[in-house]
């Protein structure tokens, strides 16, 4: 007899169907799976075999062969137990075939038969419904998350007996809900708590007002961390259809949990590898600018990161996907997001009083920092420490986050509407011609820029940076005209000339 | 602009053709023959090319002055020797003055430092952001003075120099230790098609040859040579450098130096000049008083003191923009800009981006403001 069951393999953090089919004849009792299974889904026949008998299921004493279709195509994992599993019961008859026709299942099996959680549900969950499939069986740890995906029944079961009562309708399912999401943790790191640094706290207004790539400069200890990691409270908050996609990405990569709420904020350290930072490996998984996809993607110590993993950054910063080839196949992950970097002023990490670097070391500190990656910044800050007085002082200088967020999400608004029609969502995503078309300078402001490109002091590209910065500035203001007063602090923020000697 | 006897453009040649065989002279460590180059041509010859003495005698006979000036005119190069009216007359006080000076850029440059002193900047090769800055100043504050500015292109604080002086506007002199059509350091090619440009750069050696390291104290003592005023920005002990304040110091000329934090291991060299009495600088103010007297600028007429000596941005500042700059000279960073100023951080940063335009602030590396030296 033969019977088929739908399931679902992980590819990057997509979900690609799997139809498993089941042959069972009659012969020396074996049990072999083709298409291209690795080790962990070979092992499978033993969990299968041991899940069913210790369930009071039969498990055929025949032939059974196994197929895994599309035959091409890799599969790896345990994800598949259950698919196997539920097929060979149809096969030899113990499920009526005809109630697995609109159901797809996913999930790892224990030897006594309970069903284990696997990774990857909601992107699972969301590959079945777009495939047409009307009920989804998966463990009930993923329950709460594949049903984030509407329009499509999910059940959470735990074992494989309660499967083949519900199967056989001796048993009814409660559908699966998605969990409420959690609200904001009270302990997120709030604007409030930092104390003085109003240049800093500018700088990122604007740009999480413009998703623009900042680089924080400053000795160590002066606060550049502390300040990042309040990004992602001032950022306006994920839509529906963000959170699914920061949702699916966590999800794959195992990190687990309900809907996000929040953006992601990633802070790989420098001794990252290029893998590590844009994705890869043998069977290729997301990297961190994967995981900082609709977030912020923090690289502490700039400086110290190898050469080559800041430079596998630039195509995904440029694109919003990493693409990634291996052997034959090629993935494509998302990764828009926002970059932000801190790095020391110059090797001895920048003392205040007059530094003692000579030279030649500057500028090979310089040279590992210009490039590829400093192209993508548009606004630099320097962050000092900040002064006795304000780390004493009892009064809490800093607005909350809450009130710099309504600010950004404003600003974002108006750049929403004004991008209508164009690829770019935000102004930090203008490209150099949509840069010129909506960010018009007149008059004054006009004046001002030509006044700076003239000395020579702003190139083709830093004049763009400069008006895409001057852009979300008058937006943050509420005002649609830029002036010259945004201009001039749009420069202030510019990055100064690197790699060629200081004067 | 060939302004060359035919004798002294061979002797100039002749240079050329011996430099490597000098090099395998010379080029180690701790060899050092200081009245070479003094020596008449045969004298040279028998000294350095040994067995290919033949070869270089049967160079000099074959000599053709005539094709030389042709191909220099080619390059666009030119070549003035010791008898010419264009040949810079301080150099002459040196025991072995360069028979003919190979140039490119304008002659003229050249031709004035016979009648107005110039001042060499020169110092090491890897600076401190300090020593650049006052290189840089210095050679602003000179070259807006009208006063030609000697330095040899290396990298670090002969290059700031130059490129100070240009971007005012100055003119610059560069002494190479190879060609005067080679850019040496390549690092420095832009600098030297803006000096090459505006002001000359002039070697003791023909066009095409390369620089072997015989050939920069060599070097060192030209400078030394144009010069009235040899100032050494920032060195360390021992130092390249402090060669050519040997040099000026053997010819009578002033040596100058500008001082350096005591705990700093870049300023040993130049502090220990001051130590040893040399002048102390600390602008360029210093120079021109050294030069012209206390107060008078190069007509000899009064100056006045602020003007001239920088990007000049006049006296226009506002009590808000003075107490920007003065926090920021204090080291309390943009922040204390804003404490002081009482300003809230979108009107702080565009208040600096106004000063810098103004010439007030620049940049330093990674985009920090710092106030200029030479408007205080």
């Amino acid at each position: 007899m033969l019977a088929s069951v739908a399931t679902f393999g992980l590819e990057g953090v997509d979900a690609r169907e799997v139809t498993v089919e089941v042959d069972v004849r009659r012969g020396l009792p074996a049990f072999t799976i083709v298409g291209l299974p690795d080790v962990a889904v070979r092992e499978s026949r033993e969990r299968v075999r041991a899940a069913l008998l210790n369930s009071s299921l039969d498990f055929p004493l025949s032939r059974l062969t196994a197929n895994l279709a599309p035959a091409w195509v890799r599969k790896a994992g345990a994800s598949f137990d259950l698919a196997l599993a539920i097929c060979v019961l149809a096969a030899s008859g113990q499920v009526p075939p005809e109630r697995l026709e609109a159901t797809a299942v996913c999930g790892e099996l224990s030897l006594g038969g309970a069903v284990r959680s696997v990774r990857g549900a909601l992107a699972v969950a969301l590959a079945a419904r777009d495939a047409g499939y009307a009920r989804l069986i998966v463990p009930v740890e993923n329950a709460p998350e594949a049903a984030l995906a509407s329009g499509l029944e999910v059940l959470g079961l735990s074992s494989i007996e309660r499967i083949v009562d519900v199967l056989h309708e001796r048993r009814a399912a409660e559908p699966a809900h998605a969990r409420e999401p959690v609200k904001a943790l009270p302990g997120a790191p709030d604007l409030a708590d930092v104390r003085g640094q109003p240049d800093a706290k500018r700088a990122l207004e604007i740009a999480a007002a413009g998703a623009h790539n900042l680089l924080m400069v400053g000795p160590p200890g002066a606060g550049k961390t502390m300040i990042a990691r309040r990004i992602p409270g001032i950022l306006p908050p994920p839509s529906f259809d963000e959170a699914l996609e920061i949702t699916r990405i966590r999800s794959v990569a195992g990190l687990g949990g309900g809907l996000a709420i929040e953006r992601p904020f990633r802070a790989p350290h420098h001794t990252i590898s290029a893998q590590g930072l844009v994705g890869g490996g043998a069977r290729p998984r997301p990297g961190e600018i994967t995981l900082a996809h609709r977030g912020v993607l923090f690289l502490d110590e700039l400086a110290e990161f190898s050469r080559a993993a800041l430079e596998a950054l630039r195509q995904p910063l440029e694109d919003g996907f990493a693409a990634i080839t291996r052997g034959q196949r090629s993935l494509v992950f998302p990764a828009r997001t926002m970059l932000l970097a801190a790095c020391n002023p110059c090797p001895c990490g920048g003392a205040t009083d007059g530094c003692e670097c000579a030279a030649t070391e500057r500028a090979r500190y310089h040279r590992r920092l210009s490039g590829p990656l400093l192209d993508r910044i548009d606004l630099v800050c320097q962050v000092s420490p900040p002064p006795a007085v304000d780390l004493v002082g009892n009064e809490s200088f800093g607005e909350s986050s809450t009130s710099v967020r309504e600010r950004v999400i404003t600003a974002r608004e108006r750049q929403l509407h004004r991008l209508e029609g164009s690829p770019a969502r935000c102004n930090g995503g203008m490209d150099g011609r949509t840069t010129r078309r909506h960010a018009l300078l007149r008059g004054a402001a006009v004046q001002r820029l030509v006044e700076v490109v003239d000395r020579g002091a702003l190139t083709g590209r830093g004049h763009d940076r400069v008006l895409r910065l001057a852009r979300t500035i008058a937006d943050l203001a509420g005002r649609e005209a830029i002036v010259t007063d945004d201009v001039d602090e749009a420069l202030g923020y510019r990055l100064g000339s690197l790699g060629e000697a200081a004067a | 602009m060939t302004e060359a006897c035919d004798t002294c453009l061979r002797r100039g040649y002749l240079i050329g053709r011996l430099a490597a065989p000098i090099a395998r002279l010379l080029d180690r460590p701790g060899r050092r023959a200081p009245g070479l180059l003094a020596l008449g041509d045969d004298p040279l010859v028998s000294a350095v090319a040994g067995e290919n003495a033949g070869e270089v005698r049967a160079f000099i006979e074959a000599f053709d002055p005539d094709g030389a000036r042709e191909h220099l005119e080619s390059l666009s190069l030119g070549a003035v020797c010791r008898h010419a009216a264009g040949y810079p007359a301080p150099l002459l006080a040196l025991g072995d003055p360069p028979s003919a000076l190979f140039l490119a850029g304008g002659a003229s440059p050249l031709a004035r430092l016979t009648a107005e002193p110039a001042v060499a900047l020169v110092g090491t090769r890897n600076p401190s952001p300090y020593g650049l800055e006052m290189a840089y100043e210095l050679g602003r504050g000179l070259g807006a003075a009208g006063v030609t500015v000697v330095s040899g292109l290396a990298l670090g604080i002969d290059a700031a120099a130059h490129r100070g002086c240009v971007d005012a506007g100055g003119t610059a002199v560069a002494v190479l230790a190879g060609g005067p059509d080679v850019p040496y350091p390549r690092t420095n090619r832009r600098l030297y098609g803006r000096i090459r440009a505006s002001g000359a750069v002039v070697s003791e050696l023909p066009p095409g040859q390369r620089a072997y390291r015989w050939a920069f104290p060599a070097r060192n003592r030209i400078m030394a040579g144009l010069a009235a005023v040899t100032v050494v920005v920032e060195a360390a002990d021992p130092s390249g450098s402090l060669i050519t304040s040997v040099f000026a110091a053997d010819l009578g000329r002033t040596v100058a130096a500008v001082p350096g934090r005591v705990t700093s291991r870049f300023s040993a060299g130049s502090n220990r000049l001051l130590k040893d009495g040399a002048l102390m600088v600390t602008s360029a103010r210093d120079l021109l008083d050294e030069l012209f007297g206390p107060g008078l600028d190069a007509r000899g007429a009064g100056r006045g003191d602020d003007a001239g000596l920088g990007a000049g941005p006049g006296p226009t500042l506002d009590p808000l923009e003075q107490g920007a700059l003065d926090a920021l000279e204090a080291g309390l960073g943009i922040d204390g800009v804003c404490a002081h100023a009482g300003l809230p951080a979108r009107e702080a940063r565009a208040l600096l981006a106004r000063l810098e335009s103004s010439g007030h602030l620049r940049r330093d590396g990674l985009g920090g403001y710092r106030r200029t030296a030479a408007i205080r």
